[in-house]
């Protein structure tokens, strides 16, 4: 995260050669080198990714849990040592507290129904945030009025912070869940998630945390955050769509009834009774996307071998040059200027629309989201109808932050 | 990709700049929202029919200047008139918008829509283009949703 100023320089993070590492950033766009910024969207990914996938079909490729013979084998290797690449890389006590599901979606749907089903009552309060991704608003909508609770989402400020005094009001002895993002998509704010897990938990609230937009910038550690769930994608991470990880602490989880039934969840199965798997088994029913998972293995044991912390300096430090390069670009307005944020660059451009904006920078090979960032509430709070958002990922240079400055110029001669 | 200028005609700038026949009509027997969940476009259109006649037409709302620009020049181009020629002239758009890039422009009785035959290279801006239209065209049928690109 920035705190803008004063990113340390990268020493020890070679970017050209983490480029090397993406064939996709070889490819030409409308004739042109690609400038690939709209890694919160999704990321590309890098050859181990690439390569444990090929690998997993050409040699392993067989269900998983089911079969006795050494395919199967080597297939559940692969999916449990994905699993527990993913233990470590968020410090878990246990794999047993790492379900795996088709995405970050999923696993707050999965927490929201599951939990929220059994625990959710008439006068019971969700707490979430205008920040929020759909995805952890409209699970909170749906259990809420299947429970007769009620979800109230904290305000934010006009720089796009957690409006703190109103958390604090807002945060009562009726409050249950407290399901809050640890870095927007929509703005870049990076919440000081350590501190509002703690007041939540010190209220009795069960807390849940969106990382999608989080770990692929900043260490996670979640017994240090102190959540009760965790969930994240395998997408934004570079790693392969369709795969992502709920963490659980196990003794939730373990008093949780399943979400979903079929094959692998269950012990025994009768039409009188059904005993459920073990954690995680109990939340991973069907057959999984087994090479989603050994791909996201791949793509977080990729991520560890680097110093993460020169990678988060070379992403803030590439931040505040964009930020500072953007700012010579007439009638840009910004939204999200926390003090502390992360990859993120959303803002509209006067006169101009987002969408317009897209299409003219795609022209230049320069890929950038624009539109509403499945995040509403944010664009109502800022009055904007959508925004241009450009977000950084491992592989950026200040070349492509230059070539996108350069495009924006280039909006602004075709609309004058 | 063809160049940005065949999309970003003159008039379809101009038209962004300045929309015609922009803002509530007073006079309105029919109103119609259309919403572009994609972008987050979203526009009125007002109607004033004598019959099956379209007397009268404006829009409002904000959106890209290729939604803007089309609702604009849609609203003078249906002006006047039926329900049967705004609806041919919705398929002769529709059409020009959607036909694959490298085919034979078609642009018969279209006059200055003609300008947006460059969106068909855009595949990803044809419902911004389309939205006032679909608009109109359920406006007219009097169907009672929210239109949506969706």
């Amino acid at each position: 995260m920035t705190r803008a100023a004063h990113a340390t320089p990268a020493t020890t993070f070679d970017v050209e050669r983490v480029r090397e590492e993406f064939p996709i950033l070889r490819e030409l766009v409308h004739g042109r080198r690609l400038v690939y910024l709209d890694n919160a969207n999704t990321t590309q990914k890098p050859a181990a990714v690439l390569e444990a996938l090929d690998r997993y079909y050409r040699r392993d490729n067989a269900n998983i849990h089911r079969a006795t013979h050494l395919l199967s084998e080597r297939a559940t290797q692969a999916y449990e040592g994905a699993r527990a690449d993913l233990q470590r890389f968020i410090n878990a006590a246990s794999t047993r507290e790492i379900v795996l599901t088709r995405g970050c979606t999923e696993a707050i749907n999965l927490v929201a129904h599951s939990w929220g089903r059994a625990n959710l009552r008439p006068g019971d309060e969700v707490l979430v945030s205008w920040m929020e991704h759909h995805s952890n608003i409209v699970p909170w909508q749906l259990i809420c009025e299947q429970t007769g609770a009620t979800l109230r989402a904290v305000p934010i400020t006009d720089a796009g912070e957690l409006d703190l005094d109103a958390f604090d009001r807002m945060l009562t002895d009726r409050t249950r869940m407290v399901a809050l993002v640890h870095v927007s998509n929509a703005l870049g704010t990076v919440n000081p998630i350590e501190s509002l897990v703690a007041k939540a938990k010190a209220a009795g609230a069960v807390t849940l945390v969106d990382g999608a937009q989080a770990v692929p910038h900043l260490p996670v550690d979640v017994r240090a955050i102190g959540c009760d769930f965790y969930a994240f994608s395998s997408h934004k991470l570079y790693g392969p769509t369709g795969s992502g990880v709920l963490y659980g602490r196990e003794a939730l989880l373990d008093a949780m009834p399943p979400y979903q039934g079929g094959g692998d969840m269950i012990a025994s199965v009768t039409f009188e009774k059904t005993e459920y798997n073990e954690l995680p088994y109990k939340f991973e029913a069907g057959t999984p996307n087994i090479a989603g998972v050994v791909g996201f293995g791949a793509a977080v044991r990729w991520l560890s071998a680097f110093d993460r912390q020169a990678v988060q300096a070379h992403e803030d430090a590439l931040l505040e040059y964009a930020e500072a390069r953007l700012a010579e670009v007439a009638g840009v307005r910004r939204l999200g200027t926390a003090s502390r944020r992360s990859s993120v660059l959303s803002f509209v451009l006067e006169g101009v629309h987002p969408h317009d904006v897209g299409t003219i920078l795609d022209a230049e090979g320069i890929a950038v989201r624009t539109g509403q960032h499945c995040a509403q509430p944010v664009m109502d709070r800022f009055g904007v109808p959508a925004t241009v958002r450009a977000s950084i990922g491992i592989y950026n240079t200040r070349e492509d932050i230059d070539a996108f400055v350069q495009g924006l110029q280039k909006v602004r001669e075709v609309f004058g | 990709m063809s160049d940005l200028r065949e999309l970003y005609q003159e008039v379809i700038l101009d038209h962004n700049r300045r929309p015609r026949n922009f803002g509530p009509l007073p006079d309105a027997t029919s109103t119609k929202k259309g919403h572009n969940p994609l972008c987050g476009d979203r526009l009125t259109l007002y109607l004033a029919m004598e019959g099956d006649r379209i007397v009268n037409v404006s829009f409002e709302g904000s959106g890209c200047a290729i939604s803007k620009a089309s609702a604009s020049l849609m609203t003078e181009a249906v002006k006047g008139k039926t329900v049967d020629e705004a609806r041919a002239l919705f398929e002769r758009f529709h059409n020009l918008v959607t036909s694959p890039p490298g085919a034979p422009v078609d642009s018969t009785g279209l006059g200055k829509l003609a300008v947006f035959a460059g969106v068909r290279d855009y595949p990803a801006r044809v419902k911004c283009a389309s939205l006032a239209w679909h608009t109109m065209k359920s406006a007219v049928e009097q169907t009672d949703e929210v239109v949506s690109t969706e």
